[in-house]
């Protein structure tokens, strides 16, 4: 069987629409990721030992096992305490938390570089605890590690085609939609692979210009 | 948590744990290879070669592994390429390791002080006397940690080929789950094996790391 790429525009709308997923899927995720970044960074940085163990805990069971574990954990296994999510719902839940932890690791290190003169000025300006964490050291974190969290930004995206074995209807998964109709893999799997380079190169170009406007910000 | 269930699934882990083993080492194998000559390509002085190199590493870095395996497996007996699954697997996953590794070689080759080439080339070693005897020993140094780091993140990513149905770890955790209804069980059985794969493989990468440092 040759190729024929002529069998590709039919689809060409399932196919965006498949796109659209994945980057609602990335974007969504990143917004975990980056939230839940923070607050396990914070957590794993100043908490009581009483949530710092269980979130460093997490962290390492997170980083020691593989995405696709964990999104099948989330999407079968919470069914088996009652809580039954919708795939895409936990698709983004586990994708979120798996970068969380990778970010998280990040912005620790971020933290870590801020200046201790920044803390102590806040402090001495009548800043409570709290507020000179979240208004002065952790902006200033995460414009040091705004590259080291783009690259993971960029795993994430590639790491969301994952998400197309528990059922949501991104690129991959309408590429096989296309696929059980026309039997040409080869045709849509490359289509589909182009659609990611270029939202992969979308994602850097956009990435740089949000890391260059937080260096003028200086 | 179901023990007794547990208790009489997880020799089937076991078995399966021995495919992803061997998968993480042929592909690490594998790999290395593509790495090697792909930090060759990047550093060529041929300016064709090093766009061939620059290209591999873009195009695998710029697309999924998944869809990577699926083009390979699935797209592959169109043009002429028919591999089962845990060749599919093997080759897939070793080209795109490849790439991140070729990034990590190169790294580590660059970093290696330039004094060091142009002193031995004023002693008159030859240029591939200079990449054996001096530049290639220091950067090996330099790469034992970050490829350790991929070595592990190659661990997680054998996970991937349970989507063209090889029978490893989490393949064999998702058939349990399917035939059992119990997530939890399978997860942690399944987990707990691979963090004790990846922490003998962290364990191995330090051992090797203290040892090449120079005392």
């Amino acid at each position: 069987m040759g190729l024929d790429f002529n069998v590709v525009p039919e689809f060409l709308d399932l196919i965006l629409i498949g796109a659209m997923w994945t980057i609602a899927i990335t974007l969504v995720a990143a917004a975990i990721s980056l939230v839940g970044g923070v607050l396990f960074a914070v957590i794993a940085l100043y908490g009581h030992w009483l949530v710092r163990y269980p979130v460093k805990f997490f962290a390492w069971l997170f980083m020691g096992t593989p995405l696709l574990l964990q999104l099948f954990l989330i999407y079968f296994g919470l069914v088996q305490v009652g809580i039954d999510l919708p795939a895409f719902v936990a698709g983004v839940i586990g994708l979120g938390l798996h970068f969380a932890v990778y970010n998280s690791d990040i912005i620790q290190a971020g933290i870590l570089a801020v200046d201790k003169g920044q803390a102590e000025g806040g402090r001495t300006l009548g800043l409570s605890q709290f507020q000179t964490i979240y208004k002065i050291i952790v902006p200033q974190a995460l414009r040091n590690t705004l590259p080291s969290i783009g690259n993971n930004i960029i795993a994430l995206l590639k790491d969301s085609a994952l998400v197309s074995v528990i059922g949501v209807t991104e690129l991959i998964h309408a590429s096989q939609l296309a696929i059980s109709e026309t039997f040409r893999p080869f045709e849509f799997y490359i289509t589909a692979a182009v659609c990611y380079y270029v939202i992969n190169l979308a994602l850097e170009a956009i990435l740089r210009k949000i890391e260059n406007n937080a260096q003028i910000a200086r | 948590m179901d023990i007794d269930l547990m208790l009489r699934v997880y020799p089937y882990f076991l078995e399966a744990t021995l495919i992803t083993i061997q998968l993480a080492v042929l592909t690490v194998i594998l790999g290395l290879i593509c790495g090697a000559l792909g930090a060759a390509a990047r550093l060529s002085a041929n300016k064709y070669i090093r766009f061939l190199g620059a290209t591999y590493v873009s195009v695998i870095r710029g697309t999924p592994a998944l869809i990577q395996l699926f083009i390979l497996y699935y797209g592959g007996s169109q043009v002429g390429i028919n591999l089962d699954a845990f060749e599919a697997g093997v080759i897939g996953l070793g080209i795109n390791i490849g790439a991140y590794m070729t990034e990590t070689i190169r790294g580590a080759i660059i970093a290696v002080d330039k004094g060091q080439v142009e002193a031995s080339r004023t002693l008159g070693m030859s240029k591939i006397q200079t990449l054996i005897k001096v530049v290639l020993p220091q950067a090996a140094r330099l790469m034992i940690r970050p490829l350790g780091v991929n070595i592990n993140a190659q661990i997680k990513a054998t996970a991937l080929v349970s989507a063209i149905s090889v029978v490893e770890l989490t393949y064999t955790a998702q058939r349990y789950i399917g035939s059992t209804y119990k997530p939890f069980e399978m997860f942690f059985l399944a987990g707990v094996i691979y963090l004790a794969l990846i922490y003998v493989t962290s364990l191995l990468v330090n051992w090797l790391d203290r040892k090449a440092q120079i005392k």
